[in-house]
């Protein structure tokens, strides 16, 4: 079971309080966990990343174990502690605004 | 009894506000879509109950929403914006071609005739069509295409398609308008465009005539005279009486000429409404008051309308999609501010009263005229 945190207005948006479960088969991956989030909420297609190039929305960050893994290749695998459950994945929104 | 229901869009959600047709009392729903930008709102004319809305934000990008219940309820629906081919270039500010690139829906504009046909206009200027409720969205790129899309240019606000005006006597005919293009017209359903911009004069770009280049801010039409057009453009009222082939200057007695938002009282296709801004460095009224003006004569001669409205220290300004009218007798006519005011006139303009003061920065305002 992977556990992602959204933050507040894409939870809103899906319609979810708190945590995320989800399944995912095969490798566990950035692409994986997000591709397994969007199809159970297809609200959120677009959101987390463009539709069309797939690439990470800028104000957007992906943080698992201390770690920001914005930058890291889609198809990587995540930690070991992300794909047993044991920690979080995390989308977080920018601090933006003043 | 008749009822009025007003969508507001706000820089942090949206809000509707109803009330029955004496427009006395008023009931505030929301904030919808608490904390995202609610560029436009826009009902179906011939399905009041359903909506659609423009759901956008920094980080989370596009969402679009879809009402059945007048805004009671919502559901997501698509949000896929796709340029048709290869999207190509237009200029950047500095001159430099920058590939278009979609960033958010500034306007919906739903059918006249189908409530699951909806346009959108959007930035990087664009006009797409939905003909399935607004899942999916397909472009209508003869206008992108058309010949001078490389030599469009951003305004400040962003290279936006923000007003679309469909022609109810001929289903061909559509009106659109795009920050710092111009104006377009096709009379194909889209297939092609003409620009529109003969006798526009904007001293503020190389040739001042030009064909295309102008920073038309609204533009809006009596449904009972679709061949007669009123714009605001960013300094200059202007009108045309031949579906745009020609415009003049109907500035008149204005006290300043630029402005954003423009509409047409609902019974009387000659009395329009601006609001003056002092200009595009100063957004908000002159001296501090907040004066809509009427003008009964279609341009030149205008009147100010004050009673109701602030007349000291008053620095909000109006935006180009944030003034609407309903079609009671009298006729209603609504704007919002930047300020978050919704500012209501139940006899045509005479007097006016807040609907609501506190709101986030009001981005947009329309109005249905429920039975």
């Amino acid at each position: 079971m992977i556990r992602v945190v959204l933050p507040a207005h894409l939870r809103a948006l899906a319609h979810v309080d708190g945590e995320v479960q989800l399944e995912v088969t095969g490798p566990v991956t950035q692409r994986s966990v997000l591709e397994a989030l969007e199809a159970r909420y297809p609200m959120l297609r677009g959101t987390i990343r463009d539709h069309t190039t797939q690439q990470r929305r800028p104000w957007l960050r992906f943080f698992a174990c201390q770690e920001d893994l914005s930058h890291e290749p889609p198809d990587a695998p995540l930690p070991e502690a992300v794909a047993t459950g044991t920690e979080p994945y995390l989308v977080v929104g920018a601090i933006a605004g003043g | 009894m008749s009822k009025v229901r007003v969508l507001v869009g706000t820089r942090k959600g949206a809000f509707i506000l109803t009330s029955d047709g004496k427009r006395e009392n008023w009931d505030v729903s929301g904030p919808h879509f608490a904390g995202w930008e609610m560029y436009h709102l826009k009902g179906s004319p011939v399905e009041p109950n359903r909506l659609y809305a423009s759901q956008s934000s920094g980080w989370s990008g596009q969402v679009m929403q879809r009402s059945n219940d007048g805004g009671k309820t919502w559901e997501t629906v698509g949000n896929k914006f796709t340029y048709d081919g290869v999207p190509g270039t237009h200029q950047w500010y500095d001159g430099t071609p920058h590939p278009w690139e979609f960033k958010r829906v500034w306007h919906l504009e739903p059918s006249l005739t189908d409530p699951d046909t909806v346009y959108a206009g959007v930035e990087d200027a664009a006009l797409f069509i939905s003909k399935d409720g607004g899942q999916n969205w397909e472009e209508l790129s003869g206008l992108r295409g058309h010949g001078s899309g490389p030599h469009w240019q951003p305004g400040a606000g962003g290279m936006c398609l923000h007003t679309i005006i469909l022609d109810p006597s001929n289903p061909s005919r559509m009106f659109i308008a795009i920050s710092a293009a111009g104006a377009f017209r096709t009379d194909d359903s889209g297939k092609t465009w003409k620009p529109i911009n003969h006798g526009l004069r904007s001293q503020y770009i190389p040739d001042p005539t030009a064909e295309v280049g102008h920073c038309v801010h609204h533009i809006a039409m009596h449904p009972s005279r679709p061949g007669v057009l009123f714009m605001q453009k960013h300094w200059d009222v202007m009108r045309t009486d031949n579906a745009g082939d020609s415009w003049q200057e109907v500035s008149g007695n204005l006290p300043t000429d630029f402005g954003f938002a423009i509409d047409v009282h609902a019974h009387e296709p000659d009395t329009i409404y601006v609001v003056p801004i002092k200009s595009d460095s100063e957004h908000f009224p002159l001296e501090g008051k907040l004066r809509v003006y009427r003008s009964r004569t279609g341009g030149n001669e205008w009147e100010p309308l004050t009673k109701g409205l602030p007349q000291s220290n008053c620095y909000v300004n109006v935006l180009r999609d944030a003034m609407a009218v309903d079609a009671l007798d009298k006729c209603g006519v609504y704007f919002g501010t930047t300020g978050g005011q919704v500012y209501a006139s139940a006899d045509a303009g005479d007097t006016w009263a807040p609907i609501v003061r506190d709101l986030p920065a009001v981005l947009s305002v329309e109005v249905q005229t429920l039975s």
